[in-house]
């Protein structure tokens, strides 16, 4: 065991993961750093019309219109709702493009050890698991890391 | 030194040349006779041939070379044109397109020798004129000839000093010769300095090139008028030199002759000398020609050559009138600068909207501020205009490959056919027409295999034995149309329904409760196709539903209007612009939208009695039209603010020859919007087609009138 601790920390920077964590309701949740493009302030939401409900519309940022979407409707949490701390997490994806996600609140960035980081087993039974592709130890208690791909993924 | 830097010029121009051939070998086939055609297929042929052998492609080069041949023949009236002879000709321009793609792919020519159809080219000479050889002089000869008509150019005039003159005499000594040439480019062409390059390096390839006239340098930077000159020492022939550099294309013509080191004095330039060298071109011309005074193709040769014992320093001659279009100044931009540059123009209508807003809100605007921003406004429209003007083209580079398209659809369904085209120069986006080609294909080939009957039905059912296709586009208002319609049999309906139940697209129930139009519309579902035999041609019911999604990523739409046995009619409509539109703003509830002012047709007032009820539904009567009411506020889900009591604004949009009332709250006014795509992730919402940036900062959808009605 304590070899291997040597063996791990020899190891290159690369292999830690950066995640900023946020705040929804009591959990904490991260949001692997390669994805975030931006982090802007609530402001106001153009509603599109016959969309899915956790659409919540659009935004300009810097002459850009942005989709933005609520993960707490999409986990079916309660819904969100405005404070001075809330933010948009402005995220770039592959697949998708450009979307903002609302979040209650903005905390800090941790870097975690991959070693450090816990898979979930998927589990029909729990709704939200399927929105997570782990679970990391910080110092700060545990926090749920999103699975952004099914956290964006539109809802057939 | 490296060619690829102008490998894209190449490939460039060896499509417009391609693209050239084929339609003046198609207008060849109507009349074998015509002169101008067959000039024109020569000229074309002989750029491609020496625009192949510069870039090293030999094979290209080659078949090129034969098919000049060819040419050349029938320009002498030695053999005349028949069909099976066109037929060869297309086969080549596929076997040189394949070349050309090969070479766009990986920078190579490829294997393919294409030897059958040099033999089949050299067949068809071989009838009449003995063996191929014999026309390789008559190829030669305008070239030749040109020579000599520019000649007295201004090589004479270049000045040597002490130590080019040594090297020279050097040379002298060592065997070598010493050659002046003149080039002179082409008026029309556009990169000179990348001609003079090739010119160099066709040269240097036998020769040392001692000194130019003006300097490399210059040439280089494109100082210079349309005339260059070069002193060069050789091991080879003059006119294999002359050969060489002449080849290059868009190159009027070389002329030299072998210099006398008394020749080139250090001091002044001089009449006499001019005059000594110029009766050196025209007895080397000779001597590499002899049967140059035979054939005179080029009736403007003489008056060149009367004037060319004019001043060395003189600038060019005149060109004579050739009948050949004249190519507009043009430069070549990438595409992407030019988003770059509608992006920035977006942005700065953004701003400009924002100073409105702002100098609106501030309530003591002057007058001196009002006028500064109208005058911004007016620059900033006139700015965007401009740069959409850039970045139109005609449709006429897509369909000018459809007649030749037909031509071979003619010969493989064995239907005799005939495709009419209008409407050519009608311009779209550039985006756009480079991806309207495949859906216009699509739907040609569909007219052809399916629409039109056999010329045996055509006759039974009392039409014309030919059956027509017609390709129109047009402008109407925002929007371009593009219509493909043939004679044929039309689109049997009957057909279509038993087919779509076969293959459980639909059940027999809704079958029998569907229109017409539904039937219709069920071509557009992937993997259908009514025709009994799957050809190569249509048939493998990838086509329809294909051009349907490929048209509506461009925001267009595709209709169908058929009438059994007389023929169908597809309707593509296309939005002129794709950037930056006027737009109307109205306001629902609390929300801000804008419609596009080219589907508005009017305004109005109405009563609320005055609205009435047909079949359930709002309608309101306008000049003898009765238009479906739709009220905005219950499609988008907005409580409306207004009173039920007061007059409805209403506004009225068109969709073809479709009318529709849409019911707002309030009109805002009318504004210059510039189009942001509401992303792939929104984009469940169909009567949405984009959002916009307000002078405020906030976002405004727009609404698709399109989709509503």
């Amino acid at each position: 065991m304590n070899s291997m601790n040597e063996v791990e920390e020899l190891r290159p920077v690369g292999e830690t993961t950066q995640f900023i964590v946020i705040k929804l309701g009591d959990e904490q949740y991260g949001i692997d750093i390669k994805y975030i493009d931006n982090i802007v302030r609530m402001q106001h939401i153009t509603r599109v019309p016959k969309v899915d409900d956790y659409l919540k519309g659009v935004i300009n940022l810097r002459g850009e219109v942005i989709p933005v979407m609520s993960i707490r409707i999409k986990m079916g949490l309660e819904r969100d709702v405005e404070t001075k701390s809330s933010r948009i997490i402005i995220l770039k994806l592959e697949q998708q493009g450009t979307i903002g996600v609302i979040v209650d609140e903005v905390r800090e960035v941790v870097t975690l050890e991959n070693d450090r980081i816990e898979k979930v087993a998927y589990d029909s039974k729990d709704e939200n698991a399927n929105f997570l592709c782990g679970v990391g130890k910080s110092d700060g208690g545990l926090i749920s890391l999103l699975d952004l791909n099914s956290v964006v993924l539109e809802s057939v | 030194m490296d060619v690829s830097q102008y490998l894209e010029i190449f490939l460039d121009e060896t499509n417009e040349h391609l693209q050239n051939l084929n339609t003046q070998i198609l207008s060849l086939e109507q009349d074998p006779e015509n002169m101008d055609t067959i000039n024109e297929i020569f000229r074309a042929a002989h750029s491609l041939k020496g625009m192949a052998g510069t870039m090293g492609y030999k094979r290209m080069q080659t078949l090129t070379h034969d098919m000049e041949n060819v040419f050349s023949e029938v320009r002498n009236g030695n053999i005349k044109v028949k069909a099976d002879m066109i037929d060869v000709l297309f086969q080549c321009l596929d076997a040189l397109e394949e070349y050309n793609t090969n070479i766009r792919e990986s920078s190579d020519e490829g294997t393919n020798d294409n030897g059958a159809l040099i033999k089949r080219l050299n067949d068809i000479m071989g009838g009449d004129s003995g063996e191929t050889s014999a026309s390789e002089p008559q190829a030669q000869a305008p070239q030749a000839q040109q020579a000599a008509a520019a000649a007295g150019g201004g090589f004479a005039g270049i000045k040597l000093n002490e130590s080019q003159q040594s090297v020279l005499s050097e040379a002298i000594k060592q065997g070598k010769s010493v050659y002046g040439l003149t080039v002179k480019v082409q008026e029309s062409c556009i990169l000179k300095a990348a001609r003079a390059f090739l010119v160099f390096k066709a040269i240097e390839e036998t020769s040392e090139i001692i000194v130019s006239d003006p300097s490399s340098q210059d040439i280089e930077d494109e100082k210079f008028d349309l005339h260059f000159s070069l002193v060069i020492v050789s091991e080879a022939a003059l006119d294999q030199v002359l050969k060489a550099a002449g080849a290059v294309s868009e190159i009027e013509d070389v002329s030299g002759s072998v210099m006398n080191l008394e020749d080139v004095g250090t001091a002044e330039p001089e009449e006499s000398h001019a005059a000594e060298t110029t009766g050196a071109v025209s007895e080397a011309t000779a001597e590499t020609t002899p049967a140059e005074a035979a054939q005179t193709p080029s009736e403007t040769a003489p008056a060149e050559a009367a004037q060319a014992p004019a001043p060395a320093a003189a600038p060019a001659v005149k060109k004579p009138p050739v009948n050949k279009p004249v190519v507009n100044r043009t430069v070549r931009v990438d595409i992407e600068k030019l988003d770059t540059l509608m992006n920035l123009v977006s942005e700065l209508i953004i701003a400009k909207n924002s100073l409105v807003s702002a100098s609106a809100m501030s309530g003591n605007s002057s007058q001196a501020v009002n006028e500064q921003i109208e005058y911004l406004e007016s620059v900033t429209t006139s700015l965007h205009e401009s740069v959409m003007k850039v970045r139109m083209v005609p449709i006429e580079s897509t369909v000018n490959k459809f007649p030749r398209m037909v031509r071979d659809l003619q010969k493989k369904l064995g239907k005799k056919m005939e495709l009419y085209m209008s409407g050519e120069e009608t311009e779209l986006d550039r985006t756009v027409v480079d991806q309207i080609g495949d859906p216009l294909m699509h739907l040609l080939r569909n007219s052809a295999d399916h629409g039109l009957e056999s010329a045996a039905v055509r006759k039974e059912r009392g039409k014309p034995e030919v059956g027509s296709i017609f390709l129109d586009a047009y402008q109407d208002g925002n929007n371009v149309v593009i219509e493909v319609r043939d004679d044929g049999n039309g689109i049997d309906t009957k057909a279509v329904k038993n087919k779509a139940i076969e293959r459980g697209v639909i059940t027999p129930e809704q079958g029998e409760a569907m229109s017409e139009k539904e039937i219709i519309n069920l071509l557009f579902n992937a993997g259908f196709s009514t025709a009994k035999v799957v050809s190569d041609v249509s048939g493998r019911g990838v086509g329809l539903d294909v051009v349907k999604s490929m048209i509506e990523s461009l925001s267009g739409e595709v209709e169908v209007k058929s009438k059994l046995g007389e023929g169908s009619t597809w309707t593509i409509r296309l939005p002129l612009t794709l950037a930056i539109i006027q737009a109307l703003m109205v306001e629902i509830g609390e929300e801000k939208y804008a419609i596009a002012l080219g589907s508005i047709q009017t305004i109005e007032d109405i009563l609320p009695s005055d609205v009435k009820l047909v079949q359930a539904k709002e309608v309101i009567q306008l000049r003898d039209l009765v238009i479906p009411l739709i009220r905005l506020n219950e499609i988008l889900d907005i409580p409306s603010k207004k009173d039920p009591e007061e007059n409805l604004v209403v506004v009225v949009v068109k969709k073809g020859d479709k009318l529709a009332g849409l019911v707002v709250d309030e009109l805002i006014g009318q504004q210059e919007i510039v189009i942001k795509s509401l992303g792939k992730y929104i984009s469940k919402c169909k009567i949405i087609s984009g959002a916009t940036v307000l002078g405020d900062g906030e976002v405004a959808l727009i609404l698709d009138a399109n989709s509503l009605i």
